[in-house]
């Protein structure tokens, strides 16, 4: 009987593989994994098993298969879109952590905020990655709308594309501007006034545009709930409509402009 | 794209060696045969031997032709058989060309002449890895810049909104400093107003009032100085507003009086 025994690596190695075999044969497995999906087949480096990653996966809604080979330089990109999305994401993932802790109203707003930072395990933390990442997108969205201009890349038939990135751009700015308010604090009630005040003065609508902005003739605590639900739905809703066209219209124009 | 896969244009480069090695081996002969024929034909007459071989090769086929033609007769008599199997053997060999080639080139026609080539292959390498790796790194020092940036630095939380009570100075989030710097110098209207607003048109309108169709910098001169002057004029407007206005919105050196300033 002894005798017969594998030794125990070997023993373990074939369940392991048996445990692969039939997992990676399974409905379940082939349902969730497409026909070339490299979690299908495994990968091992080749040009096919290069082209599947992309093609087989999700990845293929943002990327074809092959890019220029001056798009992958970072000296001409800068990656500044790429950071500019990347902080959108981080933003979007720490801001639905401070929903669970935020009530939007006068009367609640800033103890909320000052509970998250002293009570709530990593509550600083993620506040302070909120407010830093917003910061650093629109700088980045600017720096990205700046290079695009010194490369000339808004030209045809890139045209549209430039008209969305500049849409964008405000988008930014309108979702850094709602989200200054919503701490409560003097900082936030100040700065808004003199923006707001600012707005007031549209030529023949400006008691209307203020009006719709605060919700009132005065920030208040409706000003605090309509900017809350600009900033956390409204805005991230138009923002990502406008991102998905701008980031298929790169592909559909050619992908990223040419070199100099 | 047009672009040929790497293992077509490597199997492309092998057939083309391999036939290039061939015509060597059938050259040296085709070479030799004409010099072979030279003497033998009449070499005074500078008729060219390839023609001569042409002309013999049609009279030899007219032959068979006769040939071939009396087979049908030759077959009803019952030996036919035999008959066009002869005739149909010398006429292979008639019909070759002076190297013993039994096909020639005609023309050669360019593929731009009949398709409309419209894409030009392009030097480009695969997303994955060569994009794909540039992004997750770049994306994990964003990443970690904002996090350790983060551990160290808090975000303000002043005392609680007071209506009572306005700061001074009052100053807007920084990316509208360069606009409250134009309030002290125009009336509300024009400086919160139209200068951002045509501000934002103008470039929105960018591309379509840029008619020049170089990307080139040295054809760009003056769309790059005009973009260059209009992004230094609100970076100054906003430094100024952000560092250099003290208490009642008042010009300070940041170095004298401290900073005024928020993020």
């Amino acid at each position: 009987m002894a005798k017969n025994k594998l030794p125990v690596s070997q023993q373990i190695q074939k369940k392991t593989s048996e445990l692969v075999d039939s997992t990676q044969g399974s409905q379940a497995w082939s349902s969730i994994f497409r026909p070339g999906s490299i979690f299908r087949k495994g990968y091992s480096d080749s040009p096919r098993n290069r082209s599947y990653v992309i093609m087989n996966s999700v990845l293929y809604h943002l990327h074809p298969v092959k890019v220029k080979r001056h798009a992958v330089k970072v000296s001409y990109t800068l990656c500044l879109g790429g950071i500019s999305f990347f902080t959108f994401i981080l933003l979007t993932v720490t801001g639905i952590f401070l929903m669970f802790f935020y009530r939007p109203t006068a009367a609640q707003a800033w103890d909320d905020i000052f509970a998250l930072q002293s009570s709530v395990t990593f509550g600083l933390l993620v506040r302070n990655m909120h407010r830093w990442s917003a910061h650093l997108m629109v700088l980045s969205v600017f720096l990205h709308m700046a290079r695009v201009f010194y490369h000339g890349a808004y030209k045809a038939p890139r045209e549209f594309n430039w008209v969305i990135g500049v849409m964008l751009l405000q988008f930014t700015l309108l979702l850094s501007f709602t989200g200054y308010l919503l701490p409560w604090d003097q900082l936030a009630l100040w700065a808004v006034t003199v923006g707001t005040n600012m707005m007031g003065f549209t030529p023949v609508f400006g008691e209307q545009v203020r009006f719709v902005l605060l919700g009132g003739v005065e920030i208040g605590t409706d000003t605090l709930l309509r900017w809350y639900v600009l900033h956390v739905l409204f805005l991230p809703f138009v923002t990502v409509i406008f991102m998905a066209i701008h980031f298929w219209r790169v592909r559909k124009d050619g992908g990223i402009s040419g070199p100099l | 794209m047009t672009e040929i896969p790497e293992h077509l244009r490597k199997r492309a480069a092998e057939a083309r060696a391999k036939a290039s090695a061939d015509d060597g081996g059938d050259a040296a002969p085709a070479a030799a045969t004409p010099a072979d024929d030279a003497p033998k034909s009449e070499a005074a007459s500078k008729i060219p031997a390839h023609l001569l071989e042409r002309s013999k090769a049609a009279k030899s086929k007219k032959a068979g032709g006769e040939v071939e033609a009396a087979a049908p007769a030759a077959a009803a008599a019952g030996g036919g058989g035999v008959a066009t199997a002869v005739a149909a053997a010398p006429a292979a060999p008639v019909a070759t060309g002076p190297g013993g080639h039994t096909q020639r080139l005609l023309t050669v026609v360019k593929s731009g002449s009949i398709q409309d080539v419209k894409a030009v292959p392009q030097d480009k390498v695969h997303t994955w890895p060569h994009l794909l790796v540039v992004e997750f790194v770049a994306c994990l020092f964003v990443l970690a810049f904002i996090l350790i940036f983060s551990v160290f630095v808090n975000a303000p939380l002043l005392e609680l909104a007071n209506f009572n009570e306005t700061p001074n100075p009052s100053k807007a989030p920084w990316y509208f400093l360069g606009l409250q710097e134009l309030l002290t110098m125009f009336h509300p209207q024009v400086a919160g107003v139209t200068i951002p607003g045509m501000g934002m048109f103008l470039l929105i309108l960018a591309p379509y009032i840029d008619r020049n169709p170089s990307m080139k910098p040295e054809d760009r001169k003056f769309a790059i100085s005009l973009q260059t002057v209009h992004l230094m004029y609100w970076a100054v407007l906003t430094m100024i507003g952000s560092f250099f206005r003290g208490p009642g919105f008042n010009f300070i050196f940041p170095w004298n009086d401290g900073l005024f300033f928020e993020f």
